[in-house]
């Protein structure tokens, strides 16, 4: 059976390699600060799960630190000029593509094949994450088609990937940490506070109102928690259920669909929603990508304005109707 | 109410620019500490408090790193870039005759926003899809067009890029029943004494996904005639 853990160790053994790796680049001036940062991501994957919840806070402590200290810089393995890259583009043709799509390709079969597969009894996947488990399977069977046809120098693989994992930097690791913040607040009840103070200083005695405070609320509170999950249950409890539903009698499935829709409009729109906002523009080299409102998030604020009022309206006229 | 003292934390490093990774960690230990405070309450308790949260941070932490598990992609995205995948879908790109950055990604955002509808949602996404190929060939297709790009410009495309991701997700995703938000929904209304099935809420993500089409499908055929005037622009020095 593949599980996360065989995924885990995979990833702890490619930061590892990061780590190890940048202890050699003298090209980068910081080199000891990302051996430090992707060894301790390296150990999180491999050990985590052996250490004590203290020790593991504190790998996390030192990982905000050497960030916040400013500690990283950006490793430049050698790899291949823009001439060579033009060169082997022409001449290769479109079958560069291929490993690069047996990604979704193998993510698609997991999903529909492979989840459902047993062998002797015992089924193939593990049965956490399984299309985590098959994008890994996916980024395998890519790499080992691309070493045999390619036959590239045999660290090229880790030193490329380095390259993009220097360029990405601490912005790698903040979806994982604002999660964990989200766990944080949910602990010390901060989303029921902030329904308390929504609730009791907003008037909601027109239909039309409550719907716009619902959707703006889902909206504003994602928008702070940079995740629209986390923002559903109190918004709902706080003012979709009592007031859109059972105050003013609205269809409980379309205002819970619509709501959580309304949500994502602020997901749209905050830093905090790093893995959708935030990651891409370092991906991207976007040269504003550690402002608040960077590049990706400009592009969407129109479009996340617009489809909100669309889904005041459609709660307004769908929800009481139906 | 002391417990919002960490968004203020939050919003505070954000607005100074001081490093996101600690600023979380700060708005945590603050919130974690804030949560404790009580008349009588003193500073061992509270040093206590620290502690306990650091320990929170940590085991969930630990319980998501499989958020972070998708860098496992960029070896593959680096080697595969090393022999010239970037530049490949440029030459796609440039011998596609009507291919224009707004077109090639209203075709992206098309099938990615189907694909999630059907559940797929991870068949595209930033390492994957956006840096490698959509990223690239829409930049090509301006180039083609425009000829060389001022960075203003193709800084935006790559925004853009990233946007049309994001957005076919958002509102592709909620019309495939065995989604996380659906049963999210799901299990909060039974929670509270009402019983959904999944299709009655899939359903209606349906009119938004359509409204979310035609917003950003409109901004995406518009797209193209800004990014000339804005070249031109860039062009005479202004």
């Amino acid at each position: 059976m593949i599980t996360l853990q065989w995924l885990y160790i995979f990833a702890g053994l490619t930061f590892a390699a990061f780590s190890v790796l940048s202890i050699g680049d003298p090209a980068n001036p910081k080199r000891l600060g990302n051996t430090v940062f992707w060894g301790l991501l390296a150990v999180s994957f491999l050990f985590g799960s052996y250490l004590s919840d203290l020790a593991n806070g504190f790998l996390v402590v030192a990982l905000a630190v050497i960030a916040g200290f400013k500690l990283l810089g950006q490793g430049k393995p050698a790899t291949t000029s823009p001439e060579e890259r033009q060169a082997s583009a022409e001449r290769r043709g479109d079958w560069l593509f291929l490993p690069a799509l047996l990604i979704p390709a193998i993510a698609l079969l997991g999903a529909l094949v492979l989840d459902e597969t047993v062998i002797f009894g015992i089924p193939l996947f593990g049965p956490e994450q399984p299309t985590l488990i098959a994008l890994g399977l996916g980024v395998a069977a890519g790499l080992t088609l691309a070493m045999v046809w390619l036959k590239p120098p045999l660290l090229a693989p880790l030193q490329e990937g380095r390259r993009l994992m220097d360029a990405v930097g601490w912005a790698g690791v903040l979806p994982q940490m604002l999660a964990s913040l989200g766990a944080v607040f949910v602990i010390a009840g901060v989303g029921d506070r902030i329904g308390e103070l929504f609730t009791a200083y907003l008037p909601l005695d027109h239909r039309l109102l409550a719907v716009i405070a619902y959707c703006v609320g889902m909206a504003l509170f994602t928008f702070i928690m940079g995740n629209a999950f986390a923002a559903f249950p109190v918004m709902t409890a706080a003012v979709g259920l009592p007031i859109v539903v059972l105050q003013f009698g609205g269809n409980p499935a379309i205002v819970c669909a619509i709501g959580m829709l309304a949500g994502f409009c602020g997901t749209l729109t905050t830093p905090m929603a790093a893995n959708f906002n935030v990651v891409p523009a370092a991906l991207l080299d976007l040269p504003d990508r550690e402002a608040p409102f960077n590049g990706v998030i400009r592009v969407q604020i129109p479009t996340a304005i617009m489809v909100l009022t669309a889904n005041i309206a459609l709660m307004y006229f769908l929800a009481f109707r139906f | 109410m002391w417990v919002l003292l960490g968004i203020a934390v939050l919003v505070a490093g954000f607005v100074a620019r001081l490093n996101p990774l600690a600023v979380i960690l700060a708005a945590a230990v603050v919130t974690g500490v804030a949560a404790v405070i009580a008349p009588g309450v003193g500073i061992a308790e509270l040093g206590q408090a620290a502690l306990d949260t650091i320990a929170a941070f940590g085991k969930a932490f630990n319980d998501y790193r499989y958020i972070s598990v998708i860098w496992l992609v960029l070896p593959l995205i680096g080697l595969l870039e090393r022999y010239g995948l970037q530049e490949r879908a440029r030459i796609l790109i440039s011998k596609a005759r009507g291919a224009t950055t707004g077109r090639i990604l209203l075709a992206y955002f098309v099938l990615r926003q189907i694909s999630a509808a059907l559940g797929q949602t991870k068949l595209g996404g930033h390492p994957q899809m956006v840096r490698p190929l959509v990223a690239p060939m829409a930049e090509a297709a301006a180039e083609t067009r425009l000829g060389d790009l001022p960075d203003a410009v193709r800084y935006r495309i790559r925004a853009h890029a990233a946007a049309v991701d994001n957005i076919a997700l958002f509102f592709g995703e909620d019309i495939f029943i065995a989604i996380a938000s659906i049963l999210l929904i799901k299990g909060f209304l039974e929670a509270n004494g009402i019983f959904v099935e999944p299709l009655e809420l899939s359903v209606w993500a349906i009119p938004t996904a359509i409204a979310a089409l035609l917003v950003h499908g409109t901004r995406l055929v518009l797209l193209d005639r800004s990014l000339a005037r804005q070249t031109a622009e860039a062009e005479t020095g202004r």
